[in-house]
């Protein structure tokens, strides 16, 4: 299995090469991305087999990156579900961009990169060793860099990339520090000499700390996550969907990696620390994805958001493991997972209609748009039930992981631990904010993007878009309805997962009547999606029948009502902007500072009344300003270093050794 | 046989929320009128008004999409099944556990998720101030419903409806400082949840204040019927949850037979007036809130449930 997976993902590497050589040719799109769906489709049916079947298969060693190391790869449960979560992510997105890569205006910029990137997600989840886990992060990340600077004219894509680049080295530092303390004085790289070696106290703590700082800066958890709205939109459409609905969940599994597995027993303040960080990071980031215009850098933000809420659930897991709670560990743990495969699964989708969008109207102001769903019904259909699975409501799959997450906060007041029982309750109630105001976000994405009158002539002249895009959309969107009607079996698959992790699994769901899900006992909790679904759909066309039948069925057209003062410009239609104004009013001032200044001209003025109202990241002001201050004035402070003269050079370096001979006397 | 008793029971239920809501409407618009000493519209008026906007053509804006048309329906069926899944003459229905109290709180969510979509598809001022307003008082109610939904399924042990309220009717429950929170917080998520005064004016078409109105200007005929008789609905709803919950006495659970079914629907007839009643004389002798007032209404709300959450993780006996 571990052979034929890493096969696989050589053909992907071989791809990369044989895109150089196709250049910006017509026949380089077919071939690149119509390969990657083949090879990412057989990975996905490998991670499948061997999730479902025999998920401990040996490690295959090759002969690899460090000379006494190797380089060790391996498929257990978690790595297979991770597999699967990447290779489903990735074949939707190589369909898309079948049709979707027509558009790209310089396509050999992205089409040698995309292949190498996908082989390098695949590489981290089978990494059995530091060694190749951190040259496959990093090869990930470059590669990803490699597509987000794919569109270089612009200058903002260029800044994004910087940042990107920036951060991503940070966050390997993290990580390399990390596994450098996990594989103590020795260098036990490989992951099973890091497993029997048990870390305690500071340096348990420390790792734990440089864990979730390496994996949460490229999961986007806040306040690290200052890369993610840039460098996210400003890749090309399909390497967006990559990016938020895939490789953030690579970094996931970093952090499950590290921290569930290989670290040992968890200390007590952990859980805590993710169970603040993520629920902070759920409400945040969906408020600050209200306040954005521009479509893509939404679903950005309300990536960082879902993030918050799989980490949440992490954090619950940890607590309850702590604890020694085991079937709670693992409803929260389930809880989790499932959401990072449904949120892998409705983001893409969401970035695929953002993508559709773009290509047909040329921006992603939602200013601009309107009116779409006249114009792209199908996409319309699609992008809608992305909408509605995000916003967590029944009967889609958002809706079950939340629900799920709810039941495992329901089981905390067993947990003894004071801290976790005032923490608790407030990161639940962040959660249902966030659940909230997510439904806010994404009425207000999908309104004005594809409801109400076109507001551009760009919005007006849209059209409707390929097959292959249409086709990757309708099958990410059955699967979000699939896994939202009949969850029980993707519950059950993640048993074996969530068995290893924490030593507890949920009850088999398969066998339970009528396809319900309950987490602990039917007199607790149950919920049948199904069974919802099948209601809506009878009543709602039941209604209808009825009412043609016995009532009337007639209808005219005619011009909008508006009390008696329809607008006949499309101009002064509400906008984005005054949508979100009292959701800004309610909780920007304290976010965002935000302010409002209005200019009223004096009664017979001629100038127009004016609206100002500025936002600003405080956690860019607090956090980030500071330390690009700090290292400009170092550079600048610095910068006479480099013309000393060849005595000064020769006593510094005579002062270092000085130094560091003595620093090695002193050492215990 | 018993699979056919159940099925009947749980037919019967549907039909009952269905009948009852534009009775109970009715009924809080007539106490409101007494309470005014003017003599009100009939009690049945509104039934009369469903008939007249079933029959009547749909006149529908010339831009509105498919999904304008669907909306009704959908939002119609959704909070159908929400009022259909809440214990009111009897517990434990046939399929009672298909969703619990979060996934029929999540089921209303759906159904304002679309509303808000149709105030924004024709693209006027009207609708876009409505479905704005209307979300920004869901991004509180919501999860102030959901703190409350916490603390009460602490107590409870579940988050079954049936479960809670048979536990609620128990002498186990007694005095707690956190259901006291809890009513508090229902009664106002409640109110803002139906667009009540002081939150919005259920009788207004033409004030800049409206909300829900607002949202559902474009709607005529049998659509504007649908989307009425969801309120309707949508009120009884959280009656028959406060009292289900409150007052769950009456509620036939095990045995199945005439006398219990009859008290349960009596009892559930007297509740839902006491409710109806309840909220006429609170409508009359309150004023309507400025919009921007309505934030710190329901964080209030959100700030008791979640006090009363925080109280049962602190101690078992609050």
């Amino acid at each position: 299995m571990v052979a034929s997976a890493l096969y696989c993902i050589a053909a992907l590497v071989g791809l990369a090469t044989i895109a150089i050589a196709l250049g910006a040719s017509a026949r380089g799109r077919v071939v690149v991305y119509g390969a990657s769906l083949i090879v990412t489709l057989i990975l996905f049916a490998i991670a499948l087999s061997c999730l479902l079947g025999h998920p401990n298969s040996p490690t295959v060693i090759l002969p690899l990156g460090l000379p006494w190391l190797g380089a060790h790869f391996r498929i257990d449960a978690l790595a297979a579900f991770f597999l699967l979560v990447v290779n489903l992510g990735g074949a939707a997105a190589s369909l898309f961009a079948l049709g979707y890569g027509r558009h790209e205006h310089s396509p050999q910029r992205v089409l040698p990169f995309y292949p190498a990137y996908l082989a390098a997600m695949n590489l981290v989840v089978m990494a059995d060793d530091a060694f190749s886990f951190l040259v496959s992060w990093e090869f990930m990340s470059l590669t990803s860099w490699a597509l987000v600077i794919a569109n270089h004219e612009v200058h903002e894509n260029l800044r994004a990339g910087f940042i990107y680049l920036l951060m991503a080295s940070f966050g390997t530092l993290a990580l390399l520090l990390s596994f450098g303390l996990l594989a103590g004085a020795d260098g036990n790289y490989a992951f099973d000499a890091i497993r029997t070696s048990e870390p305690a106290g500071v340096v348990a703590a420390l790792v734990f700390i440089l864990a979730i700082v390496g994996t949460g800066s490229k999961a986007g958890l806040i306040p690290l996550h200052a890369w993610l709205p840039l460098a996210h939109p400003a890749a090309p459409s399909h390497v967006s969907a990559l990016m938020s609905g895939v490789m953030t969940k690579v970094a996931v599994y970093g952090f499950l990696r590290i921290v569930f597995d290989l670290l040992g027993t968890p200390d007590w303040w952990w859980s805590i620390v993710v169970l603040t960080v993520g629920g902070i990071t759920a409400a945040m980031g969906v408020l600050y994805a209200l306040m954005q215009r521009d479509l893509k850098r939404v679903l950005a933000y309300s990536t960082i958001e879902n993030i918050g809420i799989i980490f949440a659930a992490l954090g619950l897991a940890l607590a309850f493991k702590t604890e020694g709670l085991a079937w709670a560990a693992a409803l929260a743990l389930t809880a989790g997972l499932f959401h990072v495969f449904n949120h892998s699964l409705f983001k893409s989708l969401l970035f695929f209609g953002a993508g559709t969008v773009l290509n047909a109207t040329g921006t992603r102001d939602m200013e601009k748009l309107g009116g779409l769903i006249h114009r792209m019904p199908q996409t319309a259909v699609v992008f809608l039930v992305g909408c509605v699975a995000i916003s967590a409501l029944p009967p889609l799959n958002g809706f079950v992981s939340e629900w799920l997450t709810f039941q495992a906060i329901l089981q905390s007041p067993q947990l003894p631990s004071w801290g976790l029982k005032l923490i608790v309750p407030a990161v639940g109630a962040l959660l249902a904010l966030s659940a909230a105001l997510a439904a806010a976000c994404f009425v207000r994405a999908f309104g004005f993007a594809f409801l109400g009158r076109p507001r551009t002539p760009e919005a007006v002249g849209a059209q409707e878009t390929d097959t292959s895009s249409l086709a990757a959309m309708y099958f990410v969107a059955t699967l979000c309805l699939i896994a939202g009607i009949i969850p029980g079996i993707f519950i059950d698959a993640l048993g074996p997962v969530v068995q290893t992790l924490v030593g507890g699994r949920m009850p088999v769901q398969t066998g339970v009547d009528w396809m319900s899900i309950v987490p602990i006992a039917e007199s607790r909790s149950s919920y049948n999606g199904l069974l919802v679904f099948l209601f809506m759909i009878a009543s709602g066309a039941i209604s209808a029948f009825a009412i043609h039948r016995l009532a009337s069925d007639k209808l005219r057209r005619g011009p909008a009502w508006g009390c008696g003062y329809p607008d006949s410009s499309t101009m002064t239609q509400y906008t984005a902007d005054s949508f979100a104004q009292p959701i800004r009013r309610v909780f920007g001032t304290v976010v965002f500072g935000a302010r409002e200044t209005g200019e009223m001209p004096p009664p017979g003025a001629t100038k127009p009344a004016r609206l100002t109202v500025e936002l600003r990241d405080l956690i860019w002001d607090a956090l980030y300003r500071p330390i690009a201050t700090g290292v400009n004035f170092a550079a600048e402070h610095l910068n006479h270093l480099q013309f000393l003269t060849i005595r000064n050079y020769l006593s510094l370096v005579f002062a270092a050794l000085v130094l560091l001979l003595l620093v090695q006397a002193i050492w215990p | 046989m018993a699979v056919i008793r159940d099925i009947a029971l749980q037919g019967f239920q549907m039909l009952l929320v269905l009948l009852l809501a534009p009775l109970l409407t009715g009924f809080v618009r007539k106490v409101k009128a007494r309470l005014l000493r003017r003599q009100g519209p009939p009690l049945l008026q509104p039934y009369r008004d469903l008939n007249r906007l079933l029959r009547k053509e749909v006149v529908l804006a010339d831009n509105a999409s498919w999904l304008f048309r669907v909306i009704p329906y959908f939002v119609f069926a959704t909070t159908w099944i929400a009022a259909s899944l809440i214990p009111t003459f009897r517990s434990g229905l046939l399929f009672s556990w298909s969703a619990d109290l979060i996934a029929i709180i999540a089921l209303l969510g759906s159904a304002r998720f679309f509303q808000v979509l149709a105030g924004l598809d024709v693209g006027t001022s009207f609708g876009g101030i409505g479905s704005s307003r209307e979300v920004m008082i869901a991004s509180l109610a919501e999860p102030a419903m959901l703190m409350i939904v916490f603390s009460l399924a602490l107590i409870a042990g579940s988050t079954q409806l049936s479960t809670m309220s048979a536990f609620m009717n128990s002498p186990e429950v007694g005095l707690r400082v956190s259901l006291g929170l809890g009513l508090i917080a229902l009664t106002i998520v409640a109110i803002a949840e139906n667009a009540r005064i002081p939150v919005d004016n259920p009788a207004t078409h033409l004030e800049l204040t409206m909300v829900h109105e607002a949202m559902v200007l474009e709607y005529s005929g049998r659509h504007l019927a649908l989307i009425e008789l969801s309120a309707a609905l949508k009120l009884l709803l959280y009656i028959s949850l406060i009292t289900c919950l409150f007052a769950p006495w009456g509620i036939s659970s095990a045995a199945v037979d005439a006398t219990s079914l009859l008290t349960g629907v009596a009892a559930y007839l007297v509740k839902l007036a006491a409710g109806g009643s309840l909220l006429a004389v609170f409508e009359t002798v309150i004023a309507k809130m400025r919009v921007f007032r309505v934030p710190g209404f329901l964080g209030a709300a959100l700030m008791l449930a979640l006090l009363a959450t925080l109280l049962r993780f602190v101690s078992r006996s609050f």
